[in-house]
């Protein structure tokens, strides 16, 4: 059986790269270990490979080179600038440009453009709604809400009630110039007098009764009947005879349910007692705001389409 | 280091020079090539008209418009769970042939196997079969094997470069943007893509070829916990070779009496094996079940006047049914099993359920969104307000005149900002958003309750077909402060 076994060709050698690797105790017996021992697991005492030495050279001068280009080394005040100038205010800064650069043309279409002419060209009206949402969010939310629902004191824009005028030239008129501000000398600008200084609390309360009954029921008929003349002596000139308000002075209309400060007796109360005197901003650059022409026409266009505009 | 042998620490590539092989899974295998390679270069060339506004190419991904077109079938972004679908069906379908027939995807259709044969082809043709390139390979290099080398090289790169120039065609307008890469005019994008997959068939086919299959791919670890022992797979039938023997007539000649098997050693089947293993050694994590093996053994075991099947596909239940000496099962007893048919019948349910959204999914595609910054809006005579951001499909074509209308027990008004009555015109084959309007008057009932139901519904007006969402309006009593 021996002799047959030898007959049969023998099996060709596997290539040295495909024999098994060698085993731990050959390994320990070739390199030697580092006399570490965790519950009788040794660490061998292999050197680096040769690639991973030099990646980690590579990682040192790369450090060191990077300190020198970045800002990096924490001095008492600031850091290192680094010798390449880069920061991140200046990356940003190069975004807005490139960003400003990209809708160059665009804006100057927009500047250029007659204020009710817009709607007509499509691509220009929904250019002007997104820039002026985004101006919107950023500028105008904090009063007027993200939603643009307003806040007490400050005006809902979805309706169709408009202190100053709802026209898009009106709409434009306000957010350029602004209202009651000491910054613009174009600002919108009128005065409700504090009556606490010049009616009774007798007659005050009367001409709340009346204002109420206006637009829908007063608390006390009688005193509401007595209010009306002392309205028509103290508050047409700007509220109008019918209470329907003026756009030219700002001054509300008072027959509808839409109400600045609240609609209530106390809140109507110490409107008329103290006076109100909501101010906003200018924002065109030209008169000490904040943002450019096209942006203030862009988010004139987005509020006008927001379902009050006239 | 110790004096010894440095162990080095990368084994360096075994070249394989798999040897030209005839037979029936051959042929099979050719035939698979050319009709996946031929439906990987033509699709894109194929037209389909859809009109002016749409393009014109048959299978097209439109990244820029996201878009997915597919002859009759336009998928759009939100519609992306047929691609999840198809995905799903693309593992079950690989896990029902994984079990029943073990590694076939790997040996027939993947894409590594398909170019690395196509480039075995190529190479053969050049540097001629299995001998002259070992020949070749161990000479020292002379003009003719620079010659060689150079052809084979270019050959390869411009299949290579085929190959990459025919998945950026996928992307575009095919003729259009040929004609651009050939100008120089095509996107950059389009450039480094080619760039970068012909790199990498080059670099797959030509050169790392089996190495992409034992050290990179995932897939034959995955398909190794998939099979089982009912699983066809190629096999040694070693109870019937061995033990082998290449010298019969010495053997016979000097009297030795043991019988030898049907394995003559002529190592046949080693030399045309792609991934340069032995399969007489049983399985092995680098074989890819090309069959190969079973041709080159076929063809020698016809001539040595032996039956077929010393290499074959066999099941592993096989082994010790046929060690036992009882009659071959068939290979569809192997196939048709439970577990099978339960992948089968999964794999049909959602083929099935996918067919049946495609068709039942409507052109007109609507979607409402009730603002809720805020709830509601008072107007100066007192109606209340709600807004709707309601989202109309155009699937067609050409523009679409969609009108949207109300239904609703209260007596509701619909508007929309910056339109004539409810009729909307949405450009061809876009989405548009729209803001719609509903108010209630002051004294209604609408106006005064919290939520009232109200159905919307949108019509094609072109061709008639309608759907509807239904949303809610809220009146006054839905908030005490919103709408001031």
């Amino acid at each position: 059986m021996v002799d047959k076994q030898d007959k049969k060709p023998e099996k060709r050698a596997k290539p040295a790269s495909r024999r098994l690797p060698k085993t731990a105790r050959e390994l320990k017996e070739e390199v030697g270990t580092t006399g570490h021992s965790w519950d009788g697991i040794e660490e061998l005492d292999n050197p680096m490979p040769r690639w991973w030495l030099t990646v980690f050279y590579i990682t040192i001068i790369w450090g060191v080179v990077y300190t020198i280009l970045y800002p990096a080394w924490p001095l008492v005040n600031s850091a290192t600038s680094g010798i390449l100038g880069w920061s991140s205010r200046g990356e940003f800064t190069a975004e807005v440009e490139a960003q400003n650069e990209a809708n160059a043309a665009i804006n100057a279409r927009l500047d250029s453009a007659e204020l009710t002419a817009i709607a007509d060209d499509p691509e220009l009206e929904q250019y002007a709604v997104n820039a002026g949402a985004a101006v919107f969010r950023t500028w105008c939310s904090q009063c007027h809400g993200a939603g643009a629902a307003g806040a007490i004191g400050f005006p809902n824009l979805l309706d169709d009630a408009w202190l100053w005028g709802g026209s898009l030239e009106e709409i434009y008129y306000t957010v350029a110039y602004g209202i009651r501000n000491e910054v613009s000398a174009d600002s919108h600008y009128s005065e409700m007098p504090a009556f606490g200084d010049i009616l009774s609390d007798e007659e005050i309360a009367q001409v709340v009764n009346y204002v109420q009954s206006l637009s829908g029921d007063p608390q006390d008929a009688a005193a509401a009947a007595a209010g009306a003349e002392i309205y028509l002596d103290n508050c047409s000139a700007c509220h109008g005879e019918e209470g329907l308000g003026d756009i030219y002075q700002g001054a509300p209309n008072l027959t509808d349910p839409i109400w600045l400060y609240g609609g209530d007796y106390d809140t109507l109360l110490e409107t008329v007692t103290y006076s109100r005197y909501g101010v906003m901003p200018p924002w065109l650059n030209t008169e000490g705001g904040r943002l450019t022409e096209s942006q203030v026409r862009a988010v004139s266009v987005y509020v006008h389409q927001l379902g009050g505009g006239q | 280091m110790s004096a010894t042998e440095e162990p080095a620490l990368y084994a360096s590539r075994e070249p394989i020079f798999p040897k030209r092989v005839k037979g029936s899974f051959r042929s099979f295998k050719w035939v698979i090539l050319i009709v996946t390679l031929g439906i990987y270069y033509i699709t894109p060339w194929i037209r389909w008209d859809r009109g002016p506004e749409l393009p014109g190419q048959a299978v097209l991904m439109d990244l820029a418009n996201r878009r997915f077109f597919f002859f009759w079938i336009e998928i759009w972004p939100h519609e992306f769970y047929f691609v999840a679908g198809l995905l799903i069906m693309a593992g079950l379908g690989l896990f029902l042939f994984t079990s029943a027939l073990g590694r076939v995807w790997c040996g027939y259709a993947c894409p590594q196997t398909v170019w690395t044969d196509l480039f075995i082809l190529v190479e053969r043709w050049i540097e001629g079969d299995r001998n002259a390139q070992i020949r070749l390979f161990r000479q020292g290099w002379d003009a003719r094997k620079a010659r060689l080398r150079a052809t084979k090289w270019i050959v390869w790169i411009l299949i290579a470069l085929a190959t990459g120039g025919a998945w950026v065609f996928y992307f575009a307008d095919a003729p259009t943007l040929l004609q651009n890469l050939v100008t120089g005019q095509a996107a950059s994008v389009a450039y480094i893509t080619i760039g970068i997959l012909t790199a990498t068939t080059f670099v797959f086919g030509g050169l790392m070829r089996e190495q992409v299959c034992i050290y990179a791919c995932p897939w034959p670890r995955i398909q190794a916990a998939m099979m089982d022992e009912d699983t066809i797979t190629v096999a040694y039938r070693d109870w019937r070779g061995e033990p082998r023997g290449r010298h019969r007539k010495a053997h016979d000649d000097a009297g030795d009496t043991e019988t030898l098997g049907d394995c003559i050693d002529c190592n046949a089947c080693v030399n045309v094996c792609p991934m340069g293993i032995d399969i007489r050694d049983g399985q092995q994590l680098e074989c890819i079940t090309c069959a190969l093996c079973i041709d080159a053994c076929d063809e020698v075991m016809a001539k040595i006047g032996k039956p077929r099947g010393l290499i074959d596909y066999i099941a592993l239940t096989d082994e010790m049914n046929e060690r036992e000496g009882n009659p071959k099962v068939p290979i569809w007893k192997h196939i048709f099993r439970v577990r099978t048919i339960m992948y089968t019948v999964l794999w049909a349910a959602i083929g099935i359920g996918l067919v049946v959204a495609l068709f039942v999914r409507p052109d007109l595609s609507v979607t409402v969104a009730p603002v809720r910054n805020p709830v509601f809006v008072t107007m100066s005579d007192g109606t209340i307000r709600n807004t709707y951001d309601v989202r109309l499909r155009n699937k067609h074509g050409e523009d679409r005149v969609f009108e949207v209308t109300l239904a609703s027990d209260a007596p509701l008004v619909l508007t929309a900002e910056g339109e004539e009555g409810g009729e909307i015109l949405v450009p061809a084959d876009s989405t548009m958003l729209q803001r719609i309007y509903i108010m209630a008057g002051p004294e209604t009932a609408a106006a005064a309750d919290s939520v009232t139901d109200v159905t919307l519904w949108v019509e094609d007006t072109v061709s008639g077909e309608r759907v509807y969402k239904r949303t809610v309006f809220n009146g006054r009593a839905a908030s005490n402060t919103a709408g001031n």
